[in-house]
């Protein structure tokens, strides 16, 4: 549990970040809270030869009330995430996925930022900022600019970040008044990772659903959304019924893995289970 | 003059918490010596390979390296192969195992070479770097393709897979099922499971190359069996090596072995002069140290039509790994004799079938043998229930023993202590609401709910205290099962108790601290207890087996009791009248029918030091020693219940309730008990429902972190409720002690699966695989209902 040799530079400021990145090349790597990156140095996975630290810029680290969505800074820790008060009002499906994560001590060390860079598909953040359609501000050689979540996740571990890119910020849309959410991880224990996870968010005209935004974790090489079980639930009564007819179409597009905690037949079967449960959960 | 409180039965604050809690204990990897150098072991990453070369140019080269040995380079080094000291039958195969092969890697982790340099960081580079040329060979990780014609041969000199057979016969078996109107048969898989220590181990090896004497520290059970097995192993005379234990932190088995890397820190200090440590990494962990478990087992039961059971039969195959360890071909017969559970029979049988396969070494793993003894028996008595149409406590009730204060024979052979099985089974059902639970279960049924309760038991009998050492000597194992204390009084009646046995956990310093104080009167704050080295404590056989208070605890017990002994006759002597005209109590001897004229133990002490008028021909000093070799093991019991709710979608089992009800016969600290039996509980509740080693077919270990190796945390386990049943003394011993170390662990796999299959028996479910998983038991329920789970 060694990792290999590295260098270690201390970015002051998020100019300086983005100035050691070009400096560095291809062969740094940002640490921020370190949750993903040090246990596979560790396990000599990653062998980055210069660590860039990000850890204490604190200007990167808020949750804020931006007028129609609430913004969150890339150091921002899970713990703060999970116990925002802001988030809880505005879209409590976030607060409630970040405090999902791991344990109380994972949370306090994780950041929203890392969580989405790492592009895991088995994390559970990316998947609810993929569902309530968020926006990620990044910074890079040529300035600024905004990769909506949707087009983020690009495969397995991989992103729309480019080597030199340094994510900023997340943007969060506040949700209509009245939208029910949930979120439904399916672990074992407490500290795993989702076998899968399964966020929800189902808005109501009159017992009618107007608009529903299903996300799936860990069923494919990047967070998916479930297009097949929203569109067969648009326009239709918010029923048990409806729900677990829409629930049936979940496995559609999805590449589940199977690994030592489930094969992909189950994780298919779960989905649609779980799938049900959340949109149930949703509007109780 | 005021009686000493009795401490036995309350629970002080543990002595040994204070460093714990304030992060101040020392162990092995805390410490370190002057020029010390690190190892780091090459470990094959192939399950079965040929090794044609090894090139350590580049790592020699690299900064800090100081040299690179193979298997090849110490071949002509080592005194023996590591010690395997229990050769259970004449049929038995026990291939040399070297600290590092010389030709071969038998297992993925299996050591081919050791760095050393002056960092860690600075080994584990070099290490990399070394360039071994494997051939890979077939390989065989599962034991029924092991023992088929034509399989790969872990070692290809021994001509089988087939590690031994073993065999227990009680009655005419045979005639017993044939006559039997009743028989059922049913097949269990135990898995694989890993320790997993909180503390990996570690080794540091001292040489004073002068005086040809080395100081070994190993995060280890045994150090003074350690000590013996590296004469067997380096040639260093024990006369020259001190092994110490400092704190251990943890240990389940998993470090009751010799291992290479000891004899391998050892020798290399000896040819290098320096001190070396090695530290194993986690991931290392799970492919270095033993493994624990992986049994097939065939339990058949013959009984007449109301369910009385006649006759045991249990055809047993058990997984060996890749070479024989310490007790590795011993570990099932620890539970030989348990397997018929605390039920009556007339015929008992139990064979076992040693596997070699291409994976890590299994050894005593916390329950060793008996834990599987204890599934398949609480498993095939519900088989059997099912099968004469009896509720699961109704078909206990009527093959327990009757209760018995004095030993008593049991269809396995031996004679038990005391028990009273009725009496736990009494009290579990009280503490679990059973009633309640099964009204609750018929609601949930009727409604047809998609989670279902389960109520599961377990009433199980366990054999602890190991070991007479003559039922050891009658089967086979090289060394004896007593245990040693001495106890010393300094001049001002303070205390030393220095033990054989050696805590990783246990909390060996408060309980025989406890027992002291109350044997001599002594304040327990006065009695200071020494462990785990063989130069301050050189008599002892270490702890595993819950022995140490079944055997150590005793020997403490016996060891004050000859400071009583000597004392009275100071005090005898003192007062000017005969022994027998005193009377003894927590610490003070008075006259018979003079209260007044008394003297009290520490008082004595001093006496004994000036020797300025001690009996004539007496020693000076206070100082005892007792060895104590039991006659017979004790045996716990008890009843364990679990409820769990299994979710009919997912297969995700929740436990609601866990009672635990353990005879462990007199309890000395109450609240150190306890913590062994949640503990035990909690581990075992983890075989059933969380832990499992997975390998891949050629023969990768795919659970070696962490990660996906289940260890459940306290989010993911229920709080145990705890009884004691009548806490029968133990006849075996004068404390009136038995073990506690493992019930638990023994006890608990078969109330979980259970409960789970009891969840689910209106599917006709009668079977769900170790670990009862979500998957697992979404498959059971699949299968059951015709494919679509409805
Ligand atoms: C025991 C344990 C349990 C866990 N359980 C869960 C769980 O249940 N669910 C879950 O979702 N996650 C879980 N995690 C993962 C945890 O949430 C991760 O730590 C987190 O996802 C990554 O955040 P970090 O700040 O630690 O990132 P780091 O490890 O520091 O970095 C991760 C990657 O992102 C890059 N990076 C970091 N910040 C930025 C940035 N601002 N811009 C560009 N690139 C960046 C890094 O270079 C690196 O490649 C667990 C982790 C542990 C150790």
């Amino acid at each position: 549990m060694i990792p290999a040799a590295f260098d270690y530079e201390v970015a002051e400021s998020t100019d300086h970040a983005v100035q050691l990145l070009g400096e560095h090349g291809d062969d740094a790597k940002l640490l921020a809270g370190g949750h993903s990156l040090l246990p596979l140095m560790k396990l000599r996975l990653a062998r980055p030869s210069v660590l860039i630290d990000i850890g204490g810029l604190s200007d990167l680290a808020y949750i804020k009330d931006a007028g129609d969505h609430v913004e969150i800074g890339a150091l921002t820790r899970m713990c703060d995430i999970a116990a925002s008060d802001l988030l809880r009002r505005h879209c409590g499906l976030i607060a409630e996925a970040a405090g999902q994560v791991g344990d109380p001590q994972v949370r306090h060390r994780a950041t929203i930022g890392g969580s989405l860079a790492h592009g895991d598909p088995a994390s559970d953040p990316p998947v609810a900022l993929l569902t309530v359609d968020a926006e990620l501000v990044v910074r890079g050689p040529g300035g600024e600019r905004t990769v909506p979540a949707s087009g983020f996740f690009t495969n397995f571990f991989e992103t729309a970040l480019g080597p030199q890119d340094l994510l900023t910020s997340v943007r969060v849309p506040k949700l209509a008044a009245g939208t029910g959410w949930s979120y439904q991880k399916f672990h074992r224990r407490a500290i795993d990772w989702a076998i899968v996870g399964v966020a929800a968010l189902v808005e109501r005209d009159d017992g009618t659903v107007k608009r529903a935004a299903v996300g799936l974790t860990n069923m494919a090489t990047t967070p998916l959304r479930s297009a097949g079980v929203e569109s067969a639930l648009a326009g239709r009564p918010a029923s048990a019924e409806a729900f677990a007819e829409a629930a049936a179409h979940a496995p559609e597009g999805t590449n589940p893995p199977s690994d030592t905690n489930a094969s992909a037949e189950y994780r298919t079967a779960l989905s649609s289970i779980l799938v049900r449960r959340a949109l149930e959960a949703a509007v109780a | 003059m005021a009686v000493a409180e009795r401490t036995i039965g309350t629970s002080p604050p543990r002595k040994e918490d204070p460093e714990l809690i304030t992060g101040q204990a020392r162990y092995t990897d805390d410490l370190t010596m002057p020029g010390m150098l690190h190892m780091v072991v090459v470990r094959s990453p192939f399950a079965h390979a040929r090794i044609k070369g090894v090139d350590a140019s580049k790592a020699l080269a690299m900064d800090g390296v100081v040299a690179v040995y193979t298997g090849a380079d110490l071949a002509a080094d080592w005194a023996g192969p590591l010690l395997m000291a229990w050769a259970v039958s004449e049929d038995l195969k026990n291939p040399p195992h070297w600290p590092l092969t010389k030709d071969e890697a038998r297992h993925q982790g299996d050591g081919v070479a050791v760095v050393l340099a002056t960092s860690r960081a600075a080994a584990k580079d070099a290490a990399e770097a070394v360039e071994v040329d494997y051939e890979p060979l077939p390989v065989v990780v599962d034991m029924e393709a092991a023992l088929a014609d034509g399989a790969p041969l872990v070692h290809e000199d021994q001509g089988t897979n087939k590690a031994y057979t073993w065999s227990l016969k009680n009655g005419d078996v045979d005639a017993v099922f044939a006559a039997a109107p009743v028989v059922v048969k049913e097949r269990y898989v135990i898995q694989r499971a890993i320790p997993t220590a909180i503390e990996t181990r570690a080794v540091i090896a001292d040489p004073s190359p002068a005086m040809g004497e080395y100081t070994l520290w190993s995060a280890t059970q045994i150090p003074h069996i350690v000590r013996v097995a590296m004469v067997v192993a380096t040639g260093i005379p024990e006369s020259k090596l001190r092994v110490i234990a400092p704190r251990v932190g943890g240990g389940f088995g998993s470090k009751l072995q010799v291992y290479a890397e000891e004899a391998l820190c050892l020798l290399v200090a000896k040819k290098l002069g320096r001190p070396v440590k090695w530290v194993e990494e986690r991931s290392e962990n799970y492919l270095a140290t033993h493994h624990g478990r992986d049994q097939i087992q065939v339990a058949e039961l013959a009984a007449d039509e109301q369910g009385k059971i006649r006759g045991f039969r249990f055809n047993i195959m058990v997984n060996m790994g890749a070479y024989l360890m310490i007790i590795t071909p011993g570990t099932p017969l620890l539970g030989a004799f348990v397997y018929c559970g605390c039920y009556g029979g007339d015929a008992y049988e139990v064979n076992f079938t040693g596997v070699f396969t291409n994976t890590t070494p299994t050894d005593a793993y916390r329950g060793a043998g008996r834990p599987e003894a204890t599934y398949a028996i609480e498993r095939i008595i519900e088989a059997l229930a099912r099968k004469v149409g009896k509720d699961p406590v109704e078909i206990r009730r009527l093959n327990f023993l009757p209760a018995f204060t004095e030993p008593t024979p049991m269809p396995g052979g031996l004679s038990i202590d005391s028990g009273n099985y009725d009496a736990t089974l009494d009290q579990a059902l009280e503490l679990a609401g059973y009633d309640q639970l099964r009204k609750e279960q018929q609601v949930r049924r009727e409604r047809g709910d998609t989670k279902q309760i389960g109520i599961g038991l377990s009433t199980y009998l366990e054999m602890c205290g190991l070991a007479p050492s003559r039922v050891l000597k009658a089967l086979n194992y090289a060394a004896g099962g007593w245990d040693a204390a001495t106890i010393r009084l300094s001049p001002t009646g303070k205390v030393q108790v220095i033990a054989g046995t050696s805590p990783h956990g246990q909390g060996h310093a408060t309980t025989f601290a406890q027992i002291v104080a109350d044997d001599l009167g002594i304040p327990f704050d006065d009695i200071e207890v020494i462990t785990g080295d063989t130069t301050l404590a050189p008599l002892g056989m270490d702890t595993y087996g819950s022995r140490s208070i079944a055997i150590g605890g005793v020997a403490v017990h016996r060891a004050a009791m000859k400071i009583v002994e000597k004392t009275r006759r100071i005090a005898a002597h003192e007062l000017e009248v005969s022994d027998e005209d005193l009377d003894y109590a927590s610490g003070t001897f008075s006259v018979k029918g003079a209260p007044d004229r008394a003297k009290t133990v520490p008082g004595l002490a001093w006496s004994a030091w000036t020797a300025h008028d001690l009996p004539d021909g007496m020693e000076p000093g206070l100082e005892e020693t007792a060895v104590y070799d039991a006659a017979n093991f004790v045996f716990p019991y008890g009843a364990h219940i679990c409820a769990v709710e299994v979710d009919t979608e997912t297969g995700q089992v929740d436990i609601l309730k866990y009672v635990a009800v353990d005879d462990v016969g007199v309890v000395i600290n109450p609240q150190i008990v306890d913590g062994q039996v949640a503990g035990g509980v909690i581990q075992g509740i983890a075989e059933a429902l969380f832990e499992e080693a997975v390998y891949s077919d050629d023969g990768q270990l795919l659970t070696a972190s962490l990660t996906n190796y289940e260890v459940p945390a306290a989010s993911d386990v229920p709080s145990i409720v705890i009884g004691r049943g009548p806490e029968l003394p133990s006849t075996t011993n004068e404390l009136g002690v038995k073990g506690v170390g493992e019930t638990g662990t023994i006890a608990s796999p078969p109330a979980v699966i259970n409960a789970v299959i009891d969840a689910l028996s209106h599917l006709g479910v009668t079977d769900v695989p170790r670990p009862a998983s979500p998957e697992n038991v979404w498959r059971t329920i699949r299968s059951t209902r015709g494919g679509d789970g409805r």
